[in-house]
């Protein structure tokens, strides 16, 4: 089923919504690949080899060729195997740059303020980080208002980029709205996301890779047990 | 579509250049809208109201931001000049190059002009690491794109014209012939390609636009492009 150059690896942590985000993808495009979880405690010579830049997950191996950094993994795959599976970013040019573009603020603002609030050492950064969180998913309530012009996804009638992007991340909100005591995803401030979510969460492939988030609150709450 | 497009911009803004010298390699129809980034215009506010930033690229009624994420919608809404390749694995490639010119390569490089003490010979350290990197991704190729410049060039923008300008300002020594001859010699080459000398500003008017700007950027390590 590899297109190309041969098969599959992915170097990954079940934890981290980056390698989630590509499992998602390699699933929903029905790709066999062989899964090999890192301690990144102890790096391994394959991770080392691979990303020596970064030394991080997610990495790639498509046939001994790396491909590291999620995003740059994620359209690789969209891109390499267009005629396999759904179409993961859309159609046009246009939409595109749109999906890139929320992409790249959930990444740089909704991932930090939920860093923050998992490694918020007093109650006043916590305070805070929760404030910034829900700025940014009343901003993405209104992206997504306008990217799924009334249908059930950001990517339209099935889950595209940006919702996996997204997605990628709900398990998490989960297990930090157990651990600050607040709802971020609250149906009174993002109704839209609140029932996005219940939507994308229905997908075999989602429900295959996403952890619970039992196991994922044991993992964070492990965390920000080391905290300083 | 044949409608001119608009791109706001700077003329100081190496992100602003890499919108520009997209459009120009595309042979695009374009206006070159110049933003006063200290007092910012209704269109820039109404057209990036999330990040307030430039460049645009206002196509139509519709408006793209963020430098990268414009240089490939140009390369994909323009037809011409190929921008990315088009094999998927040498995409993923550039795209990872250009991703490592912003998130290591330029902040290195920046924070080892704007600080001091122990502080700058740490960016230093890491400023020397990051563009022996970029330097080895040159290896027997003329430009990052190959035979002709890329995605990753038009990334690398800032260290072909910028970096040697502010370095100069700073008072440091980075970016040398001596230290980086393949990095220097392919910076030469992009600045001589027509589409980039179009878009760059005179070197001397950088210099002292930098210059005048020394305390306030040391103070805050905040750019300021225009």
């Amino acid at each position: 089923m590899a297109e190309g150059k041969g098969d599959l690896k992915l170097l990954g942590l079940w934890a981290t919504p980056f390698v989630m985000r590509v499992r998602m993808v390699l699933e929903q495009k029905g790709l066999k690949y062989e899964n090999l979880e890192q301690d990144l405690s102890n790096k391994s010579e394959l991770l080392l080899k691979h990303n020596p830049i970064y030394k991080k997950v997610p990495v790639l191996i498509h046939g001994g060729s790396a491909i590291c950094e999620s995003l740059v993994i994620l359209q690789y795959i969209d891109e390499n195997w267009s005629k396999t599976g759904p179409p993961l970013l859309p159609s046009t040019p246009y939409e595109r740059a749109i999906a890139r573009f929320w992409t790249a603020y959930i990444d740089d603002k909704l991932l930090a303020s939920l860093k923050g609030i998992l490694m918020a050492a007093t109650e006043e950064a916590m305070t805070e980080k929760i404030a910034d969180t829900y700025a940014a998913l009343e901003t993405l309530e209104g992206a997504f208002k306008k990217c799924s012009a009334g249908k059930g996804f950001f990517g339209g009638d099935s889950i595209g980029y940006l919702d996996i992007i997204l997605g990628s991340l709900t398990v998490w909100i989960r297990v930090l709205e157990n651990i600050s005591g607040a709802k971020l995803l609250d149906e009174t401030k993002v109704p839209l996301l609140v029932e996005w979510e219940k939507r994308f969460l229905t997908a075999d492939y989602v429900k295959k890779v996403l952890p619970t988030v039992e196991r994922l609150e044991e993992y964070g709450r492990a965390r920000r047990a080391n905290i300083g | 579509m044949a409608e001119t497009a608009k791109l706001l911009g700077t003329k100081g803004s190496p992100y602003s250049h890499r919108a520009e010298v997209a459009l120009r390699l595309k042979e695009a129809n374009f206006e070159f809208l110049h933003e006063d980034l200290a007092h910012k215009s209704d269109m820039l506010l109404r057209y990036n109201p999330i990040h307030k930033k430039i460049p645009v690229l206002v196509h139509g009624e519709k408006s793209i931001v963020e430098s990268l994420i414009v240089v490939e919608y140009v390369d994909e809404a323009f037809d011409g000049y190929a921008i990315l390749p088009s094999d998927p694995y040498e995409r993923a490639m550039a795209r990872f190059w250009a991703r490592y010119i912003d998130e290591k390569v330029i902040p290195a490089f920046w924070m080892s002009c704007w600080t001091d003490g122990e502080m700058q010979k740490g960016f230093i350290a890491q400023a020397k690491e990051t563009l022996t990197t970029l330097e080895g991704q040159l290896k027997g190729k003329k430009f990052f794109g190959g035979d002709s410049i890329g995605f990753v060039d038009l990334a690398a923008g800032m260290v072909a014209f910028w970096f040697g300008i502010l370095q100069e300002v700073a008072g440091i020594n980075l970016l040398n012939e001596e230290d980086y001859p393949v990095l220097c010699r392919w910076a030469d080459d992009y600045c001589s390609i027509e589409p980039v000398k179009e878009s760059l500003l005179d070197r001397k008017l950088l210099v002292a636009h930098f210059a005048s700007k020394k305390e306030k950027i040391f103070a805050t390590k905040a750019p300021v492009y225009d």
